[in-house]
């Protein structure tokens, strides 16, 4: 009941939900159903596109839990999303057996390629979805919960914090682009075949992870919204806008932050899970410090300090990417690195935040 | 001729040599001697090897006025003979035309083409040949660092009938470095044909010498006992700790000169950062600024080289203080006391620069051409060379540094810049002017940056992406050393480059990053303030 009555006070979350299941009814209509040559099909491919765009608004909502209601802006959330990704790839990887190009039933190309014999020790088990499923939780929750417990134990906050949260994505994509490091080197992973015996080529399999990151998002959200709408989230706010204060009222500062951080991460893993077979690639590029900032600008236009904000910044800004780059390429970072200025000088709350100024207004 | 033909390289080398001892009346079973000198240069201009290497000895032992001018452009492929009259000429190359130098006779024959003319051709035991007789000539020279080549030539393959050779001179020689040179190749030979007395004095002298020849004559050395044996081996592992004692000192030199490109991108950030709490994630495109700044000097005086990197110090320092005073007014004024929001605002700065760069410049790396005077090496010793323009960029650094320390204690500015970083309401209170000291800050951490991207531009490609590759590294030094303190930002970077340095040869150049990362991120974690945290008031915030 409880959750029912959270619902209820959440209007914005409410239309975010239900454009979502909007969504998700209609996309696979449009998409299977409506022959090609209506103006109404959809094509495999934007609907491709739109499970990428949620995964991202996943990964969005992630860091909003962390750096809107409790004041730690992580420039590392990227690595959190890469890893799940590079989980997900493992086990994708496991999937193509002797499909590859070697044709090799255990080794995938690269190590083939690379002249190696066995499979490292960390790649056993892969096969099986259930553990790449638990490592994606595992993994960056483990990370997450190893560098939250050293950082906010010695009091690391604001933008020491920042630094290095970036420096930990930073010396992960150094790692990942080593070939000894068995995760495919520079290419990273790719290739793939089909996932739980789908075919990931087939438009009703992409339909599958489409309606997967689309109850990602809502689950994600949700959940989010339940722990901000607590207690726990109460404390959050209090720790953001009074650290000392809490502190000092009894709140157990580091553990709260230590847990929300990394349920966040959790969020972000799964986000990177949900991605990489809709795009088909991962490579220690989507470890790079650009990505990470890039997604704290989706929450800043979002608006931060809301939950669906951040989901409506996401997808604004890469919808807004995709146009550009592909209609005019040299516009986009000129328009990216203006978003920045602009939102952060003229719109500290974001695209959210417009609608309230009207409403004080009135 | 089957006397000729058994003769192996080694041998013939021998022969060389003797042909300078002639006086000792000590003549092997070789028949240079018979050839006329006449005949030799004729020779060259034949096609048997074999017979160029005698008319190359016996021009040598004869050594004529020509011989070297001859031997030297043989060397090097200047070396032509006319086709029918086989006279020998030298080449000398021009843009346009060939001239061809008789080498007997002033005559000159000047034409576009080599028609007419054939190259004299050597072979590698022909060029060796030539390399040794050449530097037996050499030892006459009158310029000591001639003679020192010379030297240090023939000791790469030692003779044992030099030690005569060199004998008969180490008593008119006067330069020290070529006596002690000489005086190490005759140990060498000693080492061979002394009695054991000799053998035991030649290890001694060695024991002392870095040069890669004498360390492989002593591995080869057989010893006829087992004082000797003792002796050598002692000599050798002598050698061997010398040399790790002087590839520490490299590695510590290039570690400095790493760290001293670190502490350089990072200054202009600890004044930005570490005095006003600015984090200007646009730091890396104004170093990127000032790298361009060097590349539009050059392309504007191509004439000269050496002193556009002059030109552009100055001016990569005035250009990128402008941008960083444009940023400061246009955006960050407005955020002061927001970091997380400065944070966001500069970077989206940082990509607008660098897309503007490469709409101006292309996306395409572009090279700064490095002045002659920066390039070469300074040779300690036979195993440490220091390069220049590692050199000059630690020098450059510490000039730097030292000029902020004294902008800072100094000047009316920096006790305004101080005074307003400690309490900007009371300063203003005694009338400092906030606004225009932020601005002047700005610019002043911006030039500095400016200051980097000249220094960077001589070391690697300049391109819209050269700052991004330094940014993280920079905010990783200047955390390191203490937020707010200038000194603790030289000594991260400069002990940040040394680790680096002394951490590749067994982890890799990546692998060795990575763990300076992780270790930076795990001392925060135990110092979170940094080495040299700021104490006092100036902490609490």
């Amino acid at each position: 009941m409880r959750i029912l009555d959270m619902i209820k006070n959440d209007k914005p979350g409410v239309y975010l939900l239900a454009s979502l299941l909007a969504v998700s009814i209609a996309v696979p209509l449009l998409n299977l159903l409506v022959p090609e040559s209506s103006v109404f099909h959809l094509s495999t491919y934007t609907v491709t596109l739109l499970g990428k765009y949620l995964t991202y608004a996943l990964l969005a909502l992630a860091a909003d839990l962390v750096w809107g209601y409790l004041g730690i802006l992580s420039l590392g959330h990227g690595a959190f999303f890469s890893l799940g990704g590079y989980a997900m790839g493992m086990y994708l990887m496991r999937q193509i057996g002797d499909r590859g190009v070697y044709g090799d039933p255990v080794l995938p190309d690269f190590m083939v390629f690379l002249n190696w014999h066995e499979l490292p020790w960390f790649w056993h088990g892969f096969d099986h979805f259930w553990l790449a499923a638990l490592m994606i939780i595992l993994v960056p929750g483990i990370l997450a919960y190893i560098f939250g417990y050293l950082a906010f134990r010695s009091r690391v906050t604001g933008v020491y914090l920042s630094i290095i949260t970036q420096a930990m994505t930073y010396a992960l994509m150094l790692a990942f682009f080593r070939n000894e490091m068995g995760f495919g080197g520079n290419n990273g992973l790719t290739d793939f075949k089909d996932i739980l015996g789908f075919n990931l080529r087939e438009d009703s399999t992409r339909i599958g992870l489409f309606l997967a990151s689309a109850a990602a998002l809502a689950a994600g959200y949700i959940v989010s919204r339940y722990i901000v709408s607590s207690r726990l989230g109460l404390a959050c706010v209090a720790i953001r806008d009074a650290e000392s204060r809490s502190r000092f009222i009894g709140y157990r500062v580091e553990n709260i932050k230590l847990w929300i951080f990394v349920f966040s991460a959790v969020l972000a893993g799964i986000a990177g899970a949900l991605y990489v077979p809709q795009v088909g690639i991962i490579n220690p590029g989507e470890f790079s410090p650009l990505n990470s900032i890039e997604l704290i600008i989706w929450v800043a236009i979002g608006g931060r300090n809301t939950l669906y904000g951040a989901i409506i910044g996401a997808l604004l800004v890469n919808y807004a990417k995709t146009y550009f780059t592909a209609a005019l390429p040299e516009v986009w970072l000129y328009a990216l690195g203006a978003l920045f200025v602009l939102v952060t000088l003229y719109l500290p709350k974001g695209i959210v935040g417009l609608r309230n100024l009207r409403g004080a207004r009135a | 001729m089957s006397e000729f033909r058994i003769i192996s390289p080694a041998r013939k080398l021998a022969s060389l040599l003797l042909c300078f001892v002639i006086l000792m009346g000590f003549v092997q079973t070789c028949a240079a001697a018979e050839l006329t000198l006449d005949a030799s240069w004729k020779i060259l201009s034949s096609k048997n090897y074999n017979k160029k290497a005698r008319a190359i000895e016996t021009i040598a032992q004869h050594n004529p006025a020509e011989a070297y001018r001859a031997l030297k452009a043989l060397l090097d492929g200047q070396l032509y003979f006319a086709k029918h009259s086989k006279e020998l000429y030298i080449l000398q190359q021009t843009d346009e035309n060939y001239i061809f130098n008789a080498l007997f006779g002033g005559e000159v024959i000047t034409q576009e083409r080599k028609r007419g003319f054939k190259k004299a051709r050597i072979n590698n035991r022909l060029r060796r040949l030539i390399r040794q007789s050449l530097a037996v000539m050499q030892l006459k020279n009158k310029d000591p660092d001639v003679r020192l080549v010379a030297v240090q030539e023939l000791l790469k393959n030692p003779e044992a009938d030099a030690t005569h050779l060199i004998e008969s001179m180490i008593d008119k020689e006067s330069d020290d470095k070529v006596l002690a040179a000489m005086k190490t190749l005759r140990a060498v030979n000693m080492l061979k044909t002394g009695d054991e007395a000799a053998q035991m004095k030649a290890i001694n002298r060695l024991a002392r010498s870095l040069n890669s020849s004498v360390m492989n004559a002593l591995t080869n050395y057989q010893a006829p006992n087992e004082a000797l044996k003792e002796k050598v081996q002692a000599a050798i592992s002598r050698i061997n700790d010398q040399r790790k004692l002087y590839a520490k000192a490299e590695t510590i030199f290039f570690g400095l000169s790493l760290g001293s490109v670190l502490a350089l991108s990072a200054i202009g950030l600890a004044i930005t950062f570490g005095v006003m709490g600015v984090i200007n994630m646009a730091h890396g495109e104004l170093m990127m600024i000032g790298a361009y700044t060097t590349y539009v000097i050059q392309l504007l005086m191509p004439e000269h080289i050496g002193l556009s990197i002059l030109v552009a110090i100055p001016a990569a320092f005035m250009v990128s203080a402008l941008v960083g005073i444009a940023i400061e007014r246009s955006v960050i004024r407005h955020l002061y006391g927001r970091p997380l929001e400065t944070l966001l605002a500069t970077f989206g700065v940082s990509l607008i620069l660098q897309q503007a760069v490469r709409s101006i410049f292309s996306p395409l790396n572009r090279s700064v051409e490095t002045p002659q005077w920066m390039s070469g090496a300074w040779q300690l010793n036979d195993v440490l060379a220091l390069t220049w323009n590692r050199f000059y960029i630690i020098i450059f650094c510490l000039a730097v540094f030292i000029s902020l320390i004294l902008v800072m204690k100094k000047t009316a500015l920096g006790l305004q810049v101080r005074a307003v970083s400690q309490n900007r309401r009371m300063a203003r209170a005694m009338g400092v002017r906030s606004e225009w000291v932020d601005a002047l800050t700005f610019g002043l951490g911006s030039g500095i940056a400016g200051l980097a991207g000249v220094a960077l531009s001589l070391l690697t490609n300049v391109g819209p992406n050269l700052g991004q590759a330094y940014i993280i590294d920079s905010f990783m030094v200047v955390v390191f050393g203490g937020v707010g303190n200038l000194w603790g930002t030289l000594v991260a970077g400069m002990s940040l480059g040394v680790i680096n340095k002394v951490l590749e040869p067994w982890a890799g150049a990546v692998l060795a990053k990575i763990i300076v990362l992780i270790f930076i991120i795990l001392f925060i974690q135990k110092r979170p303030r940094g080495l040299f945290p700021q104490r006092g008031r100036a902490a609490e915030d």
